[in-house]
């Protein structure tokens, strides 16, 4: 029981420590196919150390949420880490505080107070890119719902170590036909949800652009830090949630030993570093599309993912 | 051969439908001429291979001839026919124009793949229940009720005609599964058909286009008095 307790937090202090190098890496990966040197992987973690250190500068029409804000987009990732499997295939401690709905609405909740935040200091850039990020995440809930209706309708559960199960062990069903379309159609959402090409410019600075990365526009010194942190985190947890429930829950601990909980966090890292690769060789060779073309792409995504539910549901 | 089990045949079939399901929707959904004609490629391959697999098992030869017809002409034979006859047209990145905006359209299509699935179940209990049957008869109707969708939803002419091919795409890969002992004499008929479509309707809009200016159908709709045409 306590050592159930103690892996769960075990799994967050993972997931804090690690998120800032996926990104490192993804960055210096995308330089590097671009045939130039690139920042150090570990860029990330000397960029947050050094905005810890930096004074806080707040606008005087800022109102409370502003100030809340960083805090809570820390947190609801920490919070979601609690409920997927990150490290280990058998439910934690808090396993089933939450399902996968609930893990998407608290991280739906964070995307909330972030935009709110964009709007609260009356920068016409912060509003302007709230506004987008609201379209965006409207037009990606009917992805989300339905890939999480067909695995959870298949699994007869929505908590995300049973549908683990259930979904993907035997090895035969990795290639069926409605797993490889929830499949693309969860990339398709892990690009727009975490503001990649061909949805967003992670890396642009004209704010006239910016789509997810106005929520941190505004903000310096210890605000800044959290915000980056937290949508480093969120992404890494999307990552955790694509790649331990539907694609590949082999390298997962499976008992309950100190030790197997240990390998398994190179081993996450590993599949995460594989589809990295995949995530350059996208980003890389992908436009960014103009603003009304995202939803041609998140409908896409939607009718890739009915496809998946009604191949699924008809042939039962 | 071990490796291929006949569940192994299944499942790999059962991937192949899949992917022809999805170069069905991208037919739909693909602003760009040449995008278009991609996606009925990787749909014709698709069917060769899906072919392919069925005809292993019990070993039939007639759908190793299909496999081989639909390779050579399809992917090979067609985009070569309309270039030919079209020029440089086809394969320049030009947009097509619908009547109704691709969102809109591929909520349709998403409806027309759903009442294909709904309309195929009784008949594959009329049938029998092979495997081969529950993922081959559906996808191939949503071929078709895709396919039409894009002909009629499409102003010109070139691009209606791709519609047109992708319906015939969905009519094969479900007949090769209902009747799959059918001489390579129809095949090579089917399959001819086809060609000659293409060179017909190619030829035949490079000479609208030159003489009108336009191939929008909509525009075709009075006679002209002019003895030239």
């Amino acid at each position: 029981m306590v050592q159930k307790i103690l892996f769960n937090l075990l799994q967050v202090l993972v997931v804090m420590a690690f998120a800032p190098l996926v990104t490192g890496v993804l960055n210096k990966l995308k330089e590097m196919v671009q045939s130039k040197k690139g920042p150090s992987i570990f860029q990330p973690y000397k960029d947050i150390w050094k905005l810890f250190h930096k004074d806080e500068v707040v606008s005087k029409d800022a109102t409370w949420i502003f100030r809340l804000t960083p805090y809570i987009v820390f947190i609801t990732p920490i919070f979601v880490t609690l409920l997927i499997p990150v490290l280990t295939n058998y439910p934690l401690f808090f396993a089933f505080m939450g399902d996968m709905l609930g893990g998407g609405f608290i991280l739906a909740l964070g995307g909330f107070f972030a935009t709110l935040a964009a709007v609260d200091t009356a920068n016409p850039y912060g509003a302007m890119g709230a506004s987008r990020t609201r379209m965006v995440g409207f037009l990606a809930e009917p992805v989300f719902m339905i890939v999480f209706f067909t695995v959870s309708f298949v699994a007869r559960s929505t908590i995300p170590y049973i549908v683990q199960e259930q979904w993907i062990t035997p090895p035969a069903n990795f290639f069926e036909p409605s797993h490889i379309l929830l499949l693309i159609a969860f990339i398709m959402l892990i690009l727009a949800e975490a503001g990649r090409i061909p949805v967003d410019n992670p890396s642009g600075h004209f704010e006239i652009a910016m789509i997810d990365e106005s929520k941190g526009l505004e903000y310096s010194g210890k605000g800044a830090a959290l915000m980056k942190w937290g949508g480093e985190m969120k992404f890494f947890v999307l990552l955790c949630i694509f790649l331990n429930v539907l694609v590949s829950p082999w390298g997962l601990a499976t008992t309950n030993n100190i030790i197997d909980l240990l390998t398994a966090i190179p081993l996450i890292l590993l599949k995460m570093f594989a589809f990295i690769l995949i995530l350059v060789v996208i980003e890389s060779s992908l436009a960014k599309l103009r603003l009304f073309r995202i939803s041609e792409f998140l409908g896409a995504a939607f009718v890739v993912s009915v496809a998946a539910m009604i191949a699924r549901l008809f042939t039962l | 051969m071990s490796l291929l089990s006949p569940s192994v045949i299944n499942n790999l079939n059962a991937l192949t439908g899949g992917l022809f399901l999805i170069a069905a929707f991208g037919i739909v959904a693909t602003r760009q001429m040449l995008g278009c004609l991609r996606f009925y490629v990787a749909q014709s391959v698709a069917l060769a291979v899906s072919a392919f697999l069925l005809g292993l098992h019990p070993f039939s030869r007639h759908l190793m001839e299909v496999c081989i017809i639909t390779i050579i002409s399809k992917p090979i034979l067609i985009p070569w026919v309309l270039k030919k006859t079209m020029g440089k047209q086809v394969y320049t990145r030009r947009e097509i124009s619908q009547v109704l905006n691709i969102p809109t359209s591929l909520l349709i299509a998403m409806v027309l793949a759903i009442l294909a699935y709904f309309l195929a179940t009784p008949l594959i209990h009329a049938t029998g229940d092979s495997r081969a049957i529950v993922v081959n008869l559906p996808i191939g109707l949503a071929g078709v009720l895709l396919g039409t969708y894009t002909l009629a939803v499409r102003r010109e002419a070139l691009p209606q005609l791709l519609g047109l091919l992708a319906m015939e795409n969905g009519a094969f890969f479900a007949g090769i599964v209902i009747a799959p002992d059918l001489p390579a004499i129809a095949e090579l008929a089917v399959t001819f058909d086809v060609l000659i479509l293409a060179l017909v309707v190619g030829v035949l809009t490079k000479a609208i286009a030159k003489h009108i200016g336009t191939t929008e159908v909509g525009e075709l709709a009075s006679l002209k008095e002019d003895a030239s045409l």
